[in-house]
């Protein structure tokens, strides 16, 4: 009944070579990719596997002169959820929304959404993280993570800065010195499986951070806290815009304080400092952040005034054009060319000798000066007084100064000039010009940055900023000084007076543009002590309503600061 | 060439049985398991919270499928010799496909290949099963006839039927491309006609063309088999996962249950893919081990087809053969990238219940027909 049987035989056994050839064939195929392509296949594969996470590292310090920390770091936590791991659901949705103080149907939400890892809240206290870990609830898993901190709120917040989202410095100091604070994030290599969790029991590489290097500034807490005190004070009594207020070492350009207010807050920089009239979005809302953020001693410009004729008069006894016993006569205006320009004093000065032009603040004497000098000269002295260029401050953004071209300056323009109008220079500008002219000739370049030390508290390197000597006279500076101080003792800055300090300073006044506004910006220039300055200030109220004669608001809020710092700083009294 | 039975596999009386087949199947079925709780457990895990859950069901399949198998042995497979069984397992194939389409089917990864008799039937996987006592029964019946072209096309007939049936109806080219080869097979062996072959050979191709120019699409296949980094989206993912498994398992693999690439890398690591993850964990030695096993396996039903007291019998065995090592070959194709992408599973060690219960009712068919040797 079964025929044939070889030649069935005879077919199965084709069959079977034909198996064992095409077995032998992918025998030596996966051969061939496992020992051959191996090194490729499994780099590839392993470069699949592992996942990189980052360390943050922890950013540097910024301290004050005194090594008070006035930017540092808080340790936050971010909760997140695990959707696979949750065995309790009720549970972990309850603990969370009590934890966190957050609505149980947006915790709810968070819970039964079926992702891989789902973030509850991030920046969440400390001590609310460890409670929360405490807990050891499944699925629940608490991160810890840096947070830019500023323990003073508010206090220098336009000189500072913050951080952004990745810890980067986004204005003021944190971004001029970013390289040095950032610090070097360290990386763990972690493998995972194909939807990125990371497997537990598996090596890992891991590089430590290497946090950042601790900046040590000239600010001073104290003397910044008494400066914004003082600016605050002024700015609610008058209604101002803004008041900024620095306060400099004019020997070495060192600042001690560099006040804007109103200030914002540091820890939430996203958030405006006041409430719009106006429900304002996107674009707009970016544009009121931006505003609030900048500094106005150093991002905007401003026509001096009054206050600079301090550089009129020191380029006038540089150039031998005046003495301190030259005299004029103010009928209360000039008329230059065709134009009559006013003095402040509408029935005029009358005879006064050129201290008691500039105790008098007296436009028709600078005017004459600067005629005197001629437009070439004036340049020649305001560029050599820093005028023409950056101070070089460290902070980004600063203003350059806006001023007529040399060929464009004639008659008028450089009377209107040598009281400080029809042009515009920054106040930090006009502060280290007034530094030269009373230390003795030196520019110096005014500064935060002193020095930075490592983690460990290693000193890394110590900050020199140039000096240019010799861009004033001593005759010149001497003389200054003195009539400076007779501005004040006897002048028109008689309430910056403070009993046992000698003080000199200069005020203005001036008109903002258009004129026809009567827009006013109020300032005093200040130091002391009068004869070996120590310390000098500005102070700017931007729209004062009421009285805004410089002398009469701003002269004492340099007045009320410097009765608390001179005492502070141990200046020699009078 | 072991044409002979072994002597020390022989009851007294001349009985035979053919107890290192039924040892190679026991091996491999518990490795099998091994390997399936290495490949599945963290994926189910993940999915269902149960790292057995797929181990448990395999589990059940696979000692189920032990009774099945006992059964059948001790049935005798001259048993399944009638008309009406071969009816049977014929319509009884048919219409189980066709249930695909009732509300009974159920849907997977939309695909429409399962459906629902109280636990998930693979309808394909009980159609190979049926084609092999079908035709095992035609070709015995018409073994003289066979010569004759009517005839021939008729048997070849029945095998496009049910073929194309799985292809259409449940979309599963892989499954009737093994189902058409185990019909081809059997005719082959039992026909004397070459000239046949050469006929089906060329019709063949002539299909592959057709279905080409039809769906050019299907030229995207080949193109992805050949460069798979290109076509990350199109299989070519599947393709690289494999031989990224397969490169980092090297000589010796990285151990037992150590694999990374079945960490979801390599989806559903389970099913088809379940050799590469043999391959990471125990390295090529272990997948040459795996390919010998089969090997031998094959060798054995080789041995009991020509040993066979009928060409009934030995028909069985030959579709039994036919099966697995397509199966096998194709399988191990795929994960070395050698022919493009189909889904053909690892018998005995794939995931599977339909699979493994009609593999094992398939070689308790083998076993019976060992056990009818006799020796003169």
């Amino acid at each position: 009944m079964f025929n044939n049987k070889s030649q069935y035989r005879k077919k199965i056994f084709i069959i079977m070579t034909i198996v064992l050839v095409v077995t032998f064939y992918v025998t030596i195929r996966l051969a061939y990719l496992m020992i051959f392509c191996s090194e490729e296949y499994s780099a590839a594969a392993q470069d699949l596997h592992e996942r990189e996470r980052e360390i943050k590292a922890p950013r540097g310090e910024i301290l004050d002169r005194n090594g008070e920390v006035i930017a540092t770091n808080k340790t936050v936590c971010t909760i997140s959820v695990v959707h696979s791991q949750i065995t309790d659901a009720e549970q972990v949705i309850n603990v969370l929304s009590t934890e966190l103080g957050m609505d149980t149907g947006v915790v709810r939400k968070s819970v039964e959404k079926v992702s891989v890892r789902e973030k509850v809240k991030s920046n969440v206290d400390k001590e609310i993280g460890d409670k929360i870990r405490n807990y050891n609830l499944d699925g629940v898993k608490v991160d810890e993570d840096f947070k830019r901190y500023y323990p003073y709120d508010s206090m220098a917040s336009k000189v500072l800065g913050f951080t952004g989202a990745d810890n980067q410095g986004i204005i003021g100091l944190e971004v001029q010195y970013e390289q040095y604070l950032k610090g070097t994030n360290g990386k763990i290599l972690t493998m995972t499986d194909a939807k990125g969790i990371e497997l537990d029991g598996m090596a890992e590489n891991r590089k430590e951070s290497v946090p950042g290097n601790n900046l040590y500034t000239s600010l001073d807490v104290n003397i910044q806290k008494y400066a914004e005190q003082a600016a605050s004070k002024v700015l609610e009594a008058k209604q101002a815009n803004y008041v900024s207020i620095i306060v400099m070492n004019p020997q070495n350009g060192e600042i001690f304080a560099m006040v804007n207010v109103p200030e914002f807050n540091l820890n939430t920089p996203f958030e405006l400092n006041y409430t719009p009239d106006s429900e304002v979005s996107g674009e707009e809302f970016q544009k009121l952040l931006n505003k609030m953020w900048r500094n106005q001693c150093i991002n905007d410009t401003y026509e001096p005034g009054s206050t600079f004729k301090i550089v009129t008069a020191t380029a006038g006894l540089e150039e031998g054009v005046v003495t301190k016993e030259s005299t004029f006569s103010c009928p209360g205006f000039r008329i230059v060319e065709d134009r009559r320009i006013r003095c402040h004093k509408v029935g005029g000065h009358g005879s006064e000798n050129f201290v008691q032009g500039i105790m008098n603040s007296c436009n028709p004497v600078f005017m004459d000066v600067g005629l005197r000098i001629g437009p070439e000269r004036f340049f020649y002295y305001m560029n050599k007084l820093g005028l023409m260029s950056k101070t070089g401050v460290d902070l980004p953004g600063e203003a350059g100064t806006i001023i007529h071209k040399l060929e464009n300056v004639g008659t008028v323009e450089l009377a209107t000039m040598s009281f400080g109008q029809s042009f515009q220079i920054t106040p930090l500008q006009l502060l280290t010009a007034a530094s030269a002219v009373v230390n003795g000739g030196n520019l110096v370049t005014p500064h935060f940055g002193v020095a930075v030390e490592d983690n460990s508290g290693n000193l890394l390197e110590t900050f020199e900023y140039p000096v240019t000597a010799g861009v004033v006279s001593s005759e010149t500076s001497e003389n200054m000084k003195f009539m400076l101080e007779k501005v004040v003792s006897e002048g028109g800055g008689k309430n910056a007076i403070i009993e046992e300090y000698a003080i000199g300073g200069k005020t203005a006044t001036s008109q903002k543009l258009p004129r026809s506004a009567h827009k006013y910006i109020s300032s005093f220039i200040g130091f002391a002590p009068a004869d070996d300055p120590q310390i000098i200030a500005i102070c700017i109220i931007d729209e004062p309503e009421g009285i805004y004669y410089g002398g009469t608001i701003a002269a004492p809020v340099i007045r009320e600061l410097y009765e608390n710092i001179l005492p502070y700083l141990q200046i020699k009294k009078d | 060439m072991g044409q002979r039975a072994g002597k020390r596999n022989m009851h007294q009386g001349g009985v035979y049985f053919d107890y290192s087949l039924l040892f190679i199947v026991i091996f491999m079925l518990c490795f099998g398991l091994v390997m399936l709780y290495s490949a599945s457990y963290y994926e189910s895990a993940m999915e269902y919270g149960d790292s057995g859950y797929y181990l448990k069901k395999q589990l059940l399949s696979t000692v189920l499928g032990f009774g099945v198998m006992i059964v059948v042995i001790r049935l005798n497979y001259e048993w399944f010799n009638k008309p009406a069984l071969a009816l049977l397992a014929f319509i009884g194939s048919v219409l189980l496909i066709l249930m695909v389409l009732s509300p009974l089917g159920i849907e997977r990864n939309g695909a429409r290949r399962w459906i629902n008799l109280g636990m998930s039937v693979q309808p394909s996987e009980v159609a190979k099963l049926g084609l092999i006592i079908f035709m095992a029964f035609f070709i015995n019946r018409n073994s003289r006839r066979l010569k004759k072209a009517k005839v021939f096309f008729t048997g070849l007939a029945y095998t496009i039927i049910i073929a194309g049936l799985v292809a259409v109806v449940t979309s599963n080219l892989s499954s009737a491309i093994v189902i058409a080869g185990i019909g081809a097979i059997m005719l082959f062996v039992s026909c004397p006609r070459i000239i046949y072959f050469v006929e089906i050979a060329g019709m063949g191709v002539a299909a592959v063309i057709v279905a080409i120019i039809a769906e050019p699409y299907r030229l995207e296949r080949f193109n992805v088999w050949l460069n798979p980094q290109a076509y990350p989206n199109d299989g070519g993912y599947q393709t690289m996962q494999s031989l990224y498994a397969l490169g980092s398992g090297g000589l010796f693999g990285k151990g037992l249950g150590k694999g990374i690439q079945k960490l979801g890398y390599i989806p559903e690591a389970q099913n088809d893919m379940i050799f590469t993850v043999i391959c990471e964990e125990l390295g090529l030695i272990g997948g040459i081990a795996v390919i010998l096993l089969f090997i031998f396996l094959i060798w054995r039903f080789m041995i009991v087809a020509n040993n066979a007291r009928d060409l009934f019998g030995s028909m069985l065995v030959v579709g039994v053969m036919a099966h697995i090592a397509l199966q096998v070959v194709m399988n191990i194709a795929v994960v070395t990238n050698a022919m493009p992408n189909t889904g053909v599973t690892l018998p005995f060690v794939s995931y599977g219940g339909s699979s493994t219960l009609c593999l094992l009712a398939e070689i308790g068919l083998v076993l019976s027909v060992s056990k009818r040797i006799r020796f003169e």
